[in-house]
């Protein structure tokens, strides 16, 4: 069996998680100061808190596996890859962005890491990982399709014909819910019935895991279990990952549905970057000195970035007209 | 009773708060009514007036929909908030198939007073799912009433209206006007009729007919061509279905120039419906070929530069009434030769 227990995970991989969930909390801050110098127009939600469900789900993936990300999506496709340049150049509204300018924040995506996609319409992507689950098992590959979504989103009908199809087609596919426990103002346990979103798992005879989303070796754990699962064709699973985001739903957000107690308790005693350098030093993997390089090459990356991003050119008005039709 | 100065936003509260006083059928579903009182701020006080009237659901578009549909059609007088137009498209079945078809399907026995609320517009780099304008799916669905107001006043008059409607209103706002602001009436019986369009600009050498936030773009433009002396008459239509072909007739017979603007893209826009109808109506009264102005065949871009060339322009609008300026006048000529219409004719609308 191909399963591999994360917490034998070597030192490497293990500096590597911590490296990528640095480099979306840097990307996340500096995001949020570039939107609040009226650079950034737009919508702009940040998954700042987050980190450790998003990176301990795709430490599970391939580069060729599949993923659809969400208009909270930095983070997935960071963690998939992707290259901060062209991401702060498509928020900017730049030629050089990912999108050409056309996407924005929430639909930034660089297809070419298999990343199908951010989706502006809540549960909007579960549909497509379906049709990806086709297309990998008519194509004979071993690749898995991984779609994020958020406790909000697991109220839409798509997601229960999703896991409903994938389940009945065996399709190689996780379902991984972020539940970051509010969706905008709502929050999860007033909209979200029977308790959990993995519970309804059991619906669907399909594997549900529960993961404490602010240990990246925890979610790394159970996403990989899932992932084997699916690659070796027994089917999909549901992982919820417990998180929690510390901004607001969007930039912007007055946030009366919560309390500041609530936003500094979770950033006191659950942070996931915190937590795992703790446990890095502990295990001797890391010293404070090496963890400083750390956010120091991430602080250095991200400026660079920004600084590309900037001194690009905007897309000239008519470029509106392209990439409609692959033949016009 | 008085006029005072008004946002769209509150206009729409204010109109919703009167309609809860007065009918304890009407009720408000859909997402994230109650926290901020709405994302534009349109709930502003109702869930404090009305907490169980105004109902937070889960992401579950098609259950909103569906369930205003089945309080409708079991006595109550439903507003379902649609949360951005664009998420139309995860109930359409229950707007087109189940919303505009039940009553007639059951050979008048339904009948759903009901409101969906939809903000919808471009211009805030909100990108192509949350920036659309999608009236002409609406109007080409027979069984829906299509609503979209410009000025305060007309926000609050038309939803009024709209609530008391015993049929099923799509009544769209533009989400750049939430702060728009205008005189208001404070009578609680201020309602605008669905159907009548207005004229809020007088003038004699052209009609330009449009609707929601272009309305603004094309006042602006008038103003520039009356400095030029081109005198533009501006109608606001404020209902798309029916709309107030009696109206437009009346203004073309007197400027026999027609531009039409509106910002949904223009292959397949609604600007098609009226320019055929003033072709079909109005030919042996016109001067020049019917002109549409509206944005173009993309999705709406993120990219402020982008958006902005695909958005039309008061200044297309004022290239467009340039071109309908410049055939000749075959007023004189015309006139001895051309039978009247005849009033039948001329009173169809919408
Ligand atoms: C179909 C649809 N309905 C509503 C919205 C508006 N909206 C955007 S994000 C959001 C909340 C999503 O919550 P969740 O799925 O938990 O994701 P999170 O924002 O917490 O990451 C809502 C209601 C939307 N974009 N699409
Ligand atoms: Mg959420």
């Amino acid at each position: 069996m191909a399963y591999i227990d994360p917490y034998a995970m070597s030192p490497e991989k293990k500096i590597a998680l911590l490296e990528t969930m640095v480099l979306i909390r840097v990307f996340e801050e500096r995001v949020a100061t570039l939107f609040a110098q009226q650079l950034i127009p737009g919508f702009v939600h940040l998954s700042i808190g987050q980190e450790a469900s998003t990176v301990g789900s795709c430490a599970a993936l391939r580069p060729d596996d599949y993923i659809v990300s969400t208009h909270r999506g930095h983070a997935h496709i960071l963690a998939k890859g992707a290259d901060p340049k062209y991401m702060f150049a498509e928020c900017l509204g730049k030629k050089t962005g990912y999108c050409k300018g056309k996407g924005g924040s929430m639909h930034i995506a660089d297809f070419s890491k298999n990343i199908l996609g951010a989706n502006g319409v809540v549960g909007g992507g579960f549909p497509i990982i379906i049709g990806a689950g086709f297309s990998i098992k008519l194509r004979k590959t071993d690749q898995v399709g991984m779609v994020f979504f958020g406790d909000g989103a697991s109220n839409r009908g798509t997601f229960h014909e999703a896991c409903n199809m994938a389940a009945v087609f065996k399709l190689p596919i996780v379902f991984v819910c972020e539940n970051n426990m509010y969706a905008s103002t709502s929050p999860a346990s007033k909209m979200v019935a029977g308790g959990s979103i993995a519970g309804r798992a059991h619906a669907y005879g399909i594997p549900g895991f529960i993961t404490d989303g602010s240990n990246v070796l925890a979610v790394a754990e159970v996403v990989q279990e899932a992932v084997d699962r699916a690659r070796r064709g027994e089917g999909p699973s549901i992982v919820e990952t417990e998180t929690y985001r510390y901004k607001g739903h969007f930039e912007g957000d007055k946030q009366k549905y919560r309390t500041q107690d609530e936003i500094q308790n979770y950033r006191m005693t659950r942070d996931p970057i915190d937590r795992f350098e703790r446990v890095l030093q502990e295990e001797g993997i890391l010293t404070k000195t090496a963890i400083k390089e750390i956010w120091a090459a991430a602080h250095t990356r991200i400026e660079e970035a920004v600084r590309f991003a900037m001194e690009s050119p905007l897309p000239e008005p008519e470029e509106a007209l392209d990439d409609v039709f692959v033949n016009p | 009773m008085g006029v005072r100065d008004l946002s769209c936003s509150l206009a729409m509260a204010e109109a919703l708060a009167e309609e809860m006083e007065r009918d304890p059928t009407v009720f408000i579903i859909g997402e994230d009514l109650t926290a901020h009182g709405g994302i534009f701020g349109q709930f502003r006080g109702l869930p404090e007036r009305f907490p169980d009237r105004i109902i937070d659901t889960p992401i579950s578009e098609t259950s909103i929909v569906g369930a205003g549909i089945g309080a409708a059609l079991t006595g109550m007088r439903p507003i379902i908030d649609m949360h951005f137009a664009d998420f139309v498209t995860t109930a359409m079945d229950e707007i087109v198939n189940q919303m505009a078809k039940l009553r007639y399907m059951s050979g008048g026995q339904a009948k759903l007073p009901l409101v969906l609320w939809a903000p919808d517009g471009a211009g805030i780099s909100a990108a192509a799912q949350h920036s659309q304008s999608v009236e002409s799916w609406f109007i080409h669905t027979p069984g829906l009433k299509v609503v979209a107001p410009f000025e305060p006043a007309d926000v609050k008059g038309l939803l009024k209206a709209a609530i008391r409607d015993d049929d099923p209103v799509i009544f769209f706002q533009h989400k750049r006007l939430f702060r728009w602001t205008g005189p208001v009436a404070e009578h609680h019986e201020y309602l605008v009729p669905l159907g009548k369009a207005l004229i809020k600009r007088h003038g004699s050498d052209v009609t330009i007919i449009t609707y929601s936030r272009m309305t603004y773009e094309c006042l602006e433009a008038a103003r520039i061509l009356a400095q030029q002396g081109i005198q533009a008459e501006v109608i606001d239509l404020r209902t798309l279905k029916p709309f107030d072909m009696e109206l437009i007739a009346e203004s073309l017979r007197k400027t026999r120039r027609a531009v039409i603007a509106h910002e949904a893209c223009l292959t397949g826009g609604f600007g098609a419906e009226i320019a055929a109808r003033i072709g079909e109506e109005l030919f042996e009264h016109l001067d020049a070929p019917v002109l549409r102005v509206a944005a173009k065949d993309v999705p709406i871009p993120f990219s402020p530069v982008l958006e902005k060339f695909v958005l039309p322009q008061a200044e297309d609008i004022l290239n467009a009434v340039r071109t309908v300026m410049k055939y000749p006048s075959r007023a004189v000529t015309r006139a001895c030769s051309i039978t009247k219409t005849p009033r039948s004719k001329r009173r169809r609308s919408g």
